[in-house]
């Protein structure tokens, strides 16, 4: 398992910035996710973000719960996308950020959650539904089982807020691009540079921009601004739904999506 | 305690997106709830729009037929036909004063979503309400009553097209409107301080209740009995009397084809089903899967068909202070006829199970005790469905 650390500091020395891949476990069914899942890899992903599908998304756009809907009727369960995060590992060891809503964690145990989540060379875990509020048993769990914790930073956030939830971030902080849930949209706002500028000087933990983020022309303004990476989600998903009668299609404009937008982090 | 719990339940499970909002609405409710002028204008929107206080009602043949005196609370009396007008207008109220100019809201069955397009034709501001594709279908009469008033009702195609997607679709609005909008949630639930905030515009119920039976009987309550979706009117009448420790509260759960067959909506009657858990922002007892994946509900009436139960009754619960129960579709029908019968008055089939267990209860009681049945809301709304299963026989 390579490190955030290991892999920022390489992109560095490359003059790139990460691009980051977001799709659902299992979406839309086990076997063409790992197809998409190794094909994002192979044309340049840099970190990978995935989600656990959960019936009940709140923090996720109309995208990602018909994804996780998808998922969750092809019979994919928490048990299935370890499975599947195993056979991931197997295929490479690329940093591996999960996204995941608390019920889920909570229904399997904390404790067990977590040490699964070690074993298995997980990254981070950022829980979707936990402000930092709610967060401080999952933080010392995870911790204690080095796992990385991430916590979201908004155009909103005050200034005395960022601060603690910066406290409470190990593996990188995700910068929200826009306010609202995740979802492709058209151009950039110029709230997301100016939230870049105001956290930038706060940390020297990797920052990584999402929501929204649906061109290359995106990834290459947030790294221009400051950033550290771009995450990538309803975009891609979107090329997974448009396809699902032709399977070789979705892996063709998958691949070749995610190279276009490997292309924005370079400067 | 951390703010926003009752013992381990409740807190605030949010997307970070909604913490400046959630932030906002604690604050203004901590500050407007002392306050004197919107006290005074909540008091009196209750009593010249709503017609509070709606009156208790003594039950001769009801009291006949069961063998326990039965009084209802007429929250059935109200403008809109149920206890949701409270919690809507207080909300309404509070938006406007901290100049949020839209409302957005979730209905299932559409009563909220009613009271919530109500309260703002009142008071001037923007509306729209989800509601799931299935509901909009079944509830016709309801999304005109609402475009009546100047609400516009967008229908919710995710996920079971019910209440649950419909609160989903309202929190993911919520998400990229915070600044302008107020979200009225209209139980007690989703995340700190709606539970508490829903909880305080609804306990105007208990608190006429309790002075009402007490002037007109000299006494208190053997029992109080309300039924228990999301739990809003329960709690409102609970509130009433919660330190009054020798009445029994006695909260109603929607058993639907029966708790064995996996169709219900009975948080507490199934150990395997409904389990401490997380959804729409709150902790508490939650119908899931092995998986914690949240399982689909069923019950006949709309208002009861929900996955989750408030965090402060999972609390009372845990103090045994309250205590839950569950009856059926067909127990509920039973009750809905043998009160429009008996009392000329006809429940909404959320209320009907209330009745239903007071019929129950009053077996083991003698003939003077009280019990005190929260009768929520009007059936008008049921009675087409009502015709429907009793012709189908």
């Amino acid at each position: 398992m390579i490190t955030y650390r290991e892999r920022y500091k390489a992109l560095k020395t490359k003059n790139e910035g990460a691009l980051i891949p977001f799709t659902v476990l299992g979406d839309p069914d086990f076997k063409t996710s790992f197809e998409v899942i190794k094909t994002i890899i192979d044309n340049g992903a840099d970190i990978l973000e995935l989600g656990m599908p959960f019936s009940d998304p709140i923090a996720d756009g109309s995208t990602i719960q018909t994804a996780d809907t998808r998922a969750l009727e092809n019979g994919i369960d928490i048990f299935k996308c370890m499975k599947l995060l195993k056979e991931i590992r197997k295929y490479s060891d690329i940093p591996i950020g999960l996204l995941m809503y608390s019920n889920l964690i909570m229904n399997y145990g904390l404790e067990e959650f977590y040490q699964k989540m070690d074993a298995m060379q997980i990254n981070s875990v950022l829980v979707a539904d936990m402000p930092l509020e709610e967060s401080d048993e999952f933080v010392e769990i995870a911790h204690e089982h080095r796992v990385d914790t991430v916590f979201l930073v908004t155009p909103l956030t005050t200034k005395e807020r960022l601060q603690e939830i910066l406290g409470g971030c190990t593996g990188f902080v995700y910068l929200v691009a826009r306010l609202g849930v995740t979802g492709a949209r058209q151009d950039l706002q110029s709230s997301t540079l100016e939230l870049i500028k105001r956290v930038r000087p706060q940390t020297d933990l990797p920052l990584n921009v999402g929501f929204g983020i649906s061109e290359p022309e995106h990834v290459r303004e947030v790294i221009k601004a400051g950033a550290d990476g771009a995450i990538v989600g309803s975009a891609l998903i979107r090329k997974i739904e448009k396809n699902l009668d032709n399977k070789e299609k979705m892996i063709k404009k998958i691949g070749d999506f995610v190279a276009r937008m490997k292309d924005g982090t370079r400067a | 305690m951390k703010t926003g719990y009752y013992g381990k339940y409740g807190g605030k499970y949010v997307s970070e997106i909604l913490m400046p909002a959630i932030s906002e609405l604690e604050k203004s409710f901590n500050e407007l709830k002392e306050n004197k002028n919107f006290q005074r204008d909540f008091a009196e929107l209750l009593q010249k729009y709503v017609g509070r206080p709606s009156p208790i009602t003594y039950c001769p043949q009801l009291t006949k037929e069961l063998g326990a005196q039965i009084y209802l609370k007429r929250e059935d009396l109200n403008h809109t036909g149920a206890h949701k007008i409270n919690n809507a207008l207080g909300q309404a109220l509070l938006a406007k004063r901290i100049g949020k100019k839209r409302i957005i809201a979730e209905t299932g069955a559409g009563q909220h979503g009613v009271a919530v397009a109500t309260a703002c034709a009142k008071l001037g501001l923007d509306c729209e309400v989800y509601m799931g594709e299935k509901d909009m279908e079944r509830q016709k009469p309801n999304v005109f009553r609402m475009e009546l008033m100047g609400a516009k009702v967008i229908p919710v195609s995710s996920g079971t097209k019910t209440l649950k997607d419909a609160i989903n679709e309202a929190l993911r609005d919520w998400s990229s409107s915070v600044e302008t909008t107020h979200y009225l949630l209209g139980s007690v639930l989703g995340p700190h301080p709606f539970p508490e905030m829903v909880a305080y515009f609804q306990s105007v119920i208990g608190r006429e209740a309790r002075q009402q039976i007490l002037e007109e009987t000299n006494r208190l309550p053997e029992a109080v009995i309300a039924c228990v979706g999301g739990g809003s009117n329960a709690l409102g009448i609970f509130k009433g009397f919660l330190n009054d420790e020798k009445v029994k509260l006695i909260g109603v759960e929607a058993g639907g084809e029966g708790i064995e067959t996996g169709k219900h909506a009975a948080r507490f009657a199934d150990s395997e089903t409904g389990r401490l858990g997380i959804v729409h922002g709150t902790k508490t007892y939650v119908l899931q899967d092995k998986m914690g994946q949240i399982m689909n509900t069923h019950s006949v009436s709309a208002g009861l068909d929900y996955c989750a139960i408030g965090p402060e009754h999972s609390y009372l619960r845990d103090q045994n202070r309250a205590s839950y129960t569950s009856v059926t579709d067909q127990e509920c029908l039973e009750a809905f006829c043998l009160l429009s019968e008996k009392e000329g008055i006809i429940p909404a089939l959320e209320s009907a199970h209330a009745v239903a267990y007071a019929e129950k209860y009053a077996q083991n009681l003698n003939k003077e005790a009280i019990i005190l049945i929260n009768l929520s809301g009007r059936g008008d709304k049921d009675i087409f469905e009502v015709k429907k299963i009793l012709d189908a026989g």
